[in-house]
């Protein structure tokens, strides 16, 4: 899928997200919406994967560190063919596939159950540690928030991936600006980041996590970086709610609900 | 008697799986050296994962391992590789119910020198209480050896209980590892012991005999899952139960005992850590005598009872 192609696609993911989400119920819309295009790019173009066959050896595995966003990539295997998109409507109903936060077991797809914040990241850096043993030829992606990144044990495992020459995995870092209650600069300032990440051992890209050109390009510089002998991350540069401008750069839509109106804007008329 | 040691019986047994076994990865936090996981590292060192000082990371990362087909086991002192990593365990190995073996070293108060900070008095309360794992407390080093076999062989997460020092080889070594063992008959007196403390309520079922008391000792060494069936078929007939344990009174044997037992009626007392935090003492014996864990106040609870 050419850029153009991803920008519709995502288009429709998040008429897709807003949808599942409903009106006047709570949802992570905000920083679902902020990683959305680069999640397209990911499952309709980077990522070799098989949504007849989840558990194909030689597959790429996306693991999102952030899980509250999880209910985007939900809507992104549905789309893919996971599962059917009917169950999209049960979201966070009682025995609903589609917990609030992603459980591996209920989901094809979902490669690890996550919501506390710190842990995927973890997770998926021994995944890539155990797929080199094995000599897989897959790699594994995890998307952290940068709220996330006050986590400490991130830290722990940004000094494994390097440690380890973790170079079969890639982090992506949704870099909206913005955590649960307030702008992060505001609220526990985890900045800087290419810096940090560069010290922890990284090859770092940075890139404006809603341009299609700069996505793919920076997909191509991870994937040439395999083989160096270092992870990589994506310094992702987002705006959260990006795409529905009634929640566009405001804390108010981490985890708020839409008004109908709001609710009718976001199914109907999307901004790419 | 003859003596044995879980933490060396364990080392030994990782090496013997490493061995039959391509899926065992083994990760460490910087105590290889006394958790005696430096043999695996030896042979095969790139199945073997050293983490760092960073437990947390290291249960999380161990998750990630499980998820590629491995067999995972993470090693630290106990109150390292459940405390500090609770969080881990419980999102990334016991709700998903992934492959993971925790291994606690030097669990107890068998780190008698580095006090407090280095003793877990509560590892069996934190492991009992999540869903999907199964609580394995070995009573000797030959125990230890079988428990890390099964665990190894067991798809699921398990938790295991290592003491530092050496101890007295009490256990019959043709037991399982998940039901109650009956190590001594007797019908006056039942005493439900985990661990170290089964050696001891041996030594008390002894000192009592010469008393004219019959003691049934009861080896308990999984304490989950632990069916309300086996305690109350392992205690049938006697007229008081006494458990030990080395561990807080709280949420280990004792209390799983007690709900077990709910409804029974007859007497129940426990030997175990009351609801205090350990310290530092010139060996390991001193520090369990302090603390009430011996084979006397075993006797003590029982004279009491009847």
């Amino acid at each position: 899928m050419n850029a153009e192609g991803l920008k519709q696609k995502a288009a429709q993911l998040r008429r897709d997200l807003a949808r599942m989400i409903g009106p006047g119920v709570p949802g992570h819309l905000g920083g679902s919406a902020s990683i959305m295009d680069i999640l397209t790019a990911l499952y309709y173009g980077e990522m070799n994967h098989r949504p007849e066959d989840p558990s194909w050896p030689d597959r790429d595995r996306l693991i999102f560190s952030k899980g509250h966003a999880g209910v985007a990539q939900y809507v992104a295997l549905a789309d893919c063919g996971y599962f059917p998109k009917e169950d999209l409507a049960t979201l966070k109903q009682l025995g609903s596939r589609l917990q609030g936060h992603p459980d591996m077991h209920r989901v094809p797809g979902i490669e690890m159950s996550t919501g506390s914040l710190g842990q995927g990241f973890s997770v998926a850096c021994g995944m890539a540690a155990g797929m080199k043993l094995d000599g897989l030829p897959g790699r594994v992606f995890t998307v952290v928030g940068d709220g996330e990144l006050a986590e400490g044990q991130i830290w722990e495992a940004a000094m494994a991936a390097s440690n380890f020459h973790l170079d079969n995995l890639v982090v992506i870092l949704d870099n909206n600006e913005i955590q649960a209650t307030d702008r992060i600069s505001a609220t526990f300032d985890t900045h800087p980041y290419p810096e940090k990440w560069a010290a922890f051992g990284f090859h770092v890209i940075e890139l404006n996590g809603h341009e299609f050109d700069e996505i793919l390009d920076a997909f191509t510089k991870a994937r040439a970086n395999r083989g160096s002998g270092k992870p990589t991350v994506l310094i992702a540069h987002t705006h959260k709610g990006q795409g529905f401008p009634f929640a566009l750069d405001t804390a108010a839509f981490h985890n708020g609900s839409m008004t109908p109106e709001q609710y009718a804007a976001a199914v109907g008329e999307v901004q790419a | 008697m003859k003596m044995s040691n879980m933490r060396m019986r364990y080392g030994q047994t990782l090496l013997e799986l490493g061995e039959e076994d391509p899926r065992i990865v083994v990760l460490e936090a910087d105590l290889g050296k006394s958790t005696q996981t430096f043999g695996f590292k030896s042979r095969f060192p790139e199945r073997y994962f050293e983490m760092g000082i960073a437990e947390a990371d290291m249960t999380a990362f161990a998750a990630g391992l499980s998820l590629t087909g491995k067999v995972a086991f993470t090693n630290s002192f106990a109150v390292f590789a459940l405390g500090r990593s609770y969080d881990p365990i419980r999102q990334d190995i016991a709700y998903p119910c992934l492959n993971v073996k925790i291994v606690g070293s030097s669990a107890g108060l068998s780190d008698y020198g580095d006090g407090s900070s280095h003793q877990s008095i509560d590892d069996l309360a934190l492991a009992r209480v999540l869903p999907n794992m199964t609580v394995l407390v070995p009573g000797d080093g030959e125990e230890a050896a079988r428990m890390t076999r099964w665990a190894a062989k067991h798809d699921g997460p398990v938790y295991l209980r290592i003491c530092r020092n050496d101890v007295p080889s009490v256990i019959p070594e043709d037991a399982g590892v998940l039901e109650p063992i009956v190590v001594r008959e007797g019908s006056d007196a039942a005493v439900l012991s985990a661990g170290i403390m089964t050696a001891r309520a041996l030594q008390a079922a002894e000192t009592l005999e010469k008393e004219g008391l019959q003691v049934r000792v009861i080896h308990v060494p999984c304490l989950k899952p632990l069916s309300d069936e086996a305690v109350r078929n392992a205690v049938a007939g006697v007229r008081a139960i006494v458990t030990a344990e080395e561990h807080s009174v709280i949420g280990g044997l004792s209390q799983a005992a007690a709900w077990a037992l709910r409804g029974d009626g007859r007497p129940l007392e426990a030997v175990a850590v009351q609801d205090v935090f350990g310290q530092s003492a010139q060996n390991a014996e001193v520090l369990l005598e302090h603390y009430g864990l011996t084979a006397e106040a075993i006797c003590r609870k029982i004279r009491f009872l009847l």
